[in-house]
């Protein structure tokens, strides 16, 4: 599946395409097919992401999405090296699920 | 140190409130990102993996304890309670809100601080010997010079577009401590035959993609010609440096590509054009920098700690460096607890040191490249004292220029350039090295881990370096030895093919391994590497 994120403007939180919205969740993210180029320069325009752009991602079988970069999977959970600050404090193997 | 008169707070006020008005523009829309972006970063906001973040200035790595316990406040207000001190004795803040930049900068100027040239093809902040103004072997205090040339780059127009960013480094001994000659110029203070005391100017070094050490271009500048000289280096540079290709347009690429000589001799033609157009400042300028460099009121004191304490003892050992007063210490706060982050504080913690500073080092704080912290004049009868208050907020590692000292860039964790994660190397190498007790009879190894070829991490000048790479979209580390930034500079390299995490870890071991059973009585882990050579560690690492 193709996924936009990018940064929220004001706040520099990464956050992910929903298909309706942006949501900092990346299981969230939708697949944005062959409109993801035109949703992207439609939504920067409009000031609801900063520096977009399209990654390569894969549907798991619980649901859950999965970046294919690694960069792209810190982007989404937060810093390997500080499980207080990612976006899923309380799990143990978060940490995990990015490398 | 240094004040700030009416000048330099007025241009950083002004700054502020222009970049207040960029930032209000930019959050309405009225500038878009390519717009916005080099405004931005010409204030040290950079847009990174997880948000903004924020290069705050610390010029030459010296700050006072108001400052330290402001940077202290921010981090607690703005970010998320910690800030990262950098190989560039800067800070940087992780977690910033676009908007709230402004606020952070005025928060920021109110202390005599910015993020001014944090970023950019421009000048940089100027580094400088984290011992200046304290070291026994220092031949005057580097930091009035310095403070000099930060005024003259500092909106420098002629070199706000370089063709790259621009490095300077002063120092003013013969131990080198600032990785003078791995800067783009390195300026070491001297003194003459006949007594002057004058600069001596190297130029052209640098990491990266492609190291070069400095070599050296004039042996003596006189104090009267400093920046003219200086100018003269960077018009060269502006001139004639790669605009056309990134990666070539360090002046290292200039000055290798023109040879060192004929780079010399356009530097000395342009100089001779310079030396009467008036760009010279007046000496009373330099006059009117240095009392603020002056020795504080030491006093006379003990010249011994009482050793009963044997963790005490060997934190003195390891943590403090000789002063030229001998009833004092240069003590080394360290950042790198075991299993810790390479140079993060909390916001308590950078408050703390501020108090100690003013408690115990003249109200004084010095930011070392090697991402810990040194409060520059503590006397020996209050060491024990600073260290019991230093253990207590887990500040008080034993470890400078050992295995778990390393440097460590943040990496894959948090910087949009890296390929692979730094930290969690370092934290497994501090934890293992640790646990087995090695780290001791190691002694001075100093490891330095870079999570990208920019080599913010000073890869190439580890006795041993680890740089990560993106192999096939998994984490790889190559492993290279022999580097050095100190006096002796030497670039490390690569021993082969690289490791995954847990090999490079294993390897790192097993080099180790192979200077223990070769050293002789004396050898650092470098001296052992230049004496042996590679083959050995090659043969141990590969078979």
């Amino acid at each position: 599946m193709r996924v936009l994120t990018g940064n929220d403007l004001k706040t520099g939180d990464v956050i992910w395409w929903t298909g309706e919205g942006w949501s900092r969740h990346v299981d969230d993210a939708v697949d944005a097919g062959e409109q993801a180029e035109q949703t992207l320069a439609a939504e920067e325009a409009a000031l609801r992401v900063n520096v977009p752009y399209v990654i390569d991602a894969s549907r798991e079988e619980d649901g859950s999405v999965r970046p294919a970069h690694i960069k792209d999977r810190i982007r989404a959970l937060g810093p390997t090296v500080r499980p207080d600050l990612t976006l899923k404090p309380k799990d143990p193997e978060a940490i995990d699920w990015v490398i | 140190m240094y004040k700030y008169d009416q000048y330099d707070q007025a241009m950083v006020d002004a700054r502020v409130a222009e970049f207040r008005d960029q930032a209000r523009r930019r959050l309405e829309g009225s500038l878009s990102e390519d717009e916005f972006k080099p405004l931005r970063l010409m204030n040290g906001l950079y847009l990174q993996l997880h948000a903004y973040m924020l290069r705050v200035a610390i010029p030459y790595g010296t700050l006072n304890s108001e400052q330290m316990h402001a940077l202290g406040d921010i981090a607690d207000k703005y970010d998320r309670g910690y800030g990262h001190f950098t190989t560039r004795q800067n800070l940087q803040y992780n977690w910033i809100k676009l908007e709230d930049a402004a606020d952070i900068l005025a928060d920021l100027s109110k202390v005599e601080m910015h993020a001014i040239q944090t970023s950019g093809n421009c000048i940089r902040n100027i580094s400088s010997d984290h011992f200046a103004g304290a070291s026994a072997d220092e031949l005057v205090d580097p930091r009035p010079y310095a403070e000099l040339m930060r005024q003259w780059s500092s909106f420098h127009p002629e070199f706000t577009y370089l063709p790259r960013k621009f490095k300077i480094c002063v120092i003013a001994s013969e131990k080198d401590r600032a990785a003078m000659r791995l800067h783009d110029i390195g300026v070491q203070i001297v003194k003459n035959d006949e007594g002057e005391i004058g600069a001596r100017f190297y130029a052209g070094g640098g990491m990266g993609r492609t190291p070069m050490i400095a070599p050296m271009i004039r042996d003596f500048v006189p104090l009267d010609q400093l920046i003219t000289y200086a100018e003269a280096c960077l018009r060269v540079y502006n001139r004639y440096g790669r605009r056309d290709n990134k990666y070539k347009a360090r002046i290292k690429i200039l000055v290798h590509e023109l040879g060192r000589d004929e780079y010399v001799r356009q530097v000395e033609e342009e100089f001779a054009h310079m030396l009467d157009q008036g760009v010279e400042p007046p000496r009373e300028e330099l006059e009117r920098i240095k009392p603020f460099f002056a020795d504080p009121d030491f006093e006379d004191g003990p010249k011994h700690v009482d050793r009963s304490d044997p963790d005490f003892a060997l934190w003195v050992d390891r943590n403090t460096n000789r002063h030229k007063h001998d009833a004092y210490v240069s003590a080394v706060i360290s950042l790198k607890p075991v299993g810790g982050i390479p140079g993060d504080a909390t916001g308590d913690q950078m408050r703390l040191m501020a108090k100690l500073a003013k408690q115990y080092s003249f109200d004084e704080l010095r930011i070392m490249h090697t991402q810990n912290v040194v409060l520059p004049h503590v006397k020996i009868a209050d060491l024990h004292a600073l260290w019991t208050q230093l253990e207590a907020a887990g500040l008080g590692a034993p470890n400078m220029d050992s295995i778990e000292d390393m440097i460590a860039c943040p990496g894959l964790d948090y910087c949009s350039l890296a390929n692979a994660r730094s930290i969690p190397l370092a934290q497994r190498i501090s934890e293992r090295f640790d646990a087995s007790g090695k780290t001791e009879k190691l002694g001075e190894l100093k490891l330095k881990i870079s999570g990208c070829i920019n080599a913010c991490g000073h890869h190439h000048a580890g006795h041993i370096g680890i740089l990560g790479v993106d192999k096939k979209g998994l984490e790889n580390y190559q492993l290279s030895l022999g580097g050095s930034e100190a006096e002796d500079t030497s670039l490390a390299k690569i021993t082969g093919p690289g490791f995954t995490e847990d090999g490079v870890i294993e390897a790192i071991d097993t080099v180790t391994d192979v200077y223990l059973q070769s050293r002789e009585d004396g050898e650092r882990f470098l001296d052992t590497y230049r004496r042996i050579g590679m083959t050995p560690f090659k043969e141990a690492l590969y078979g």
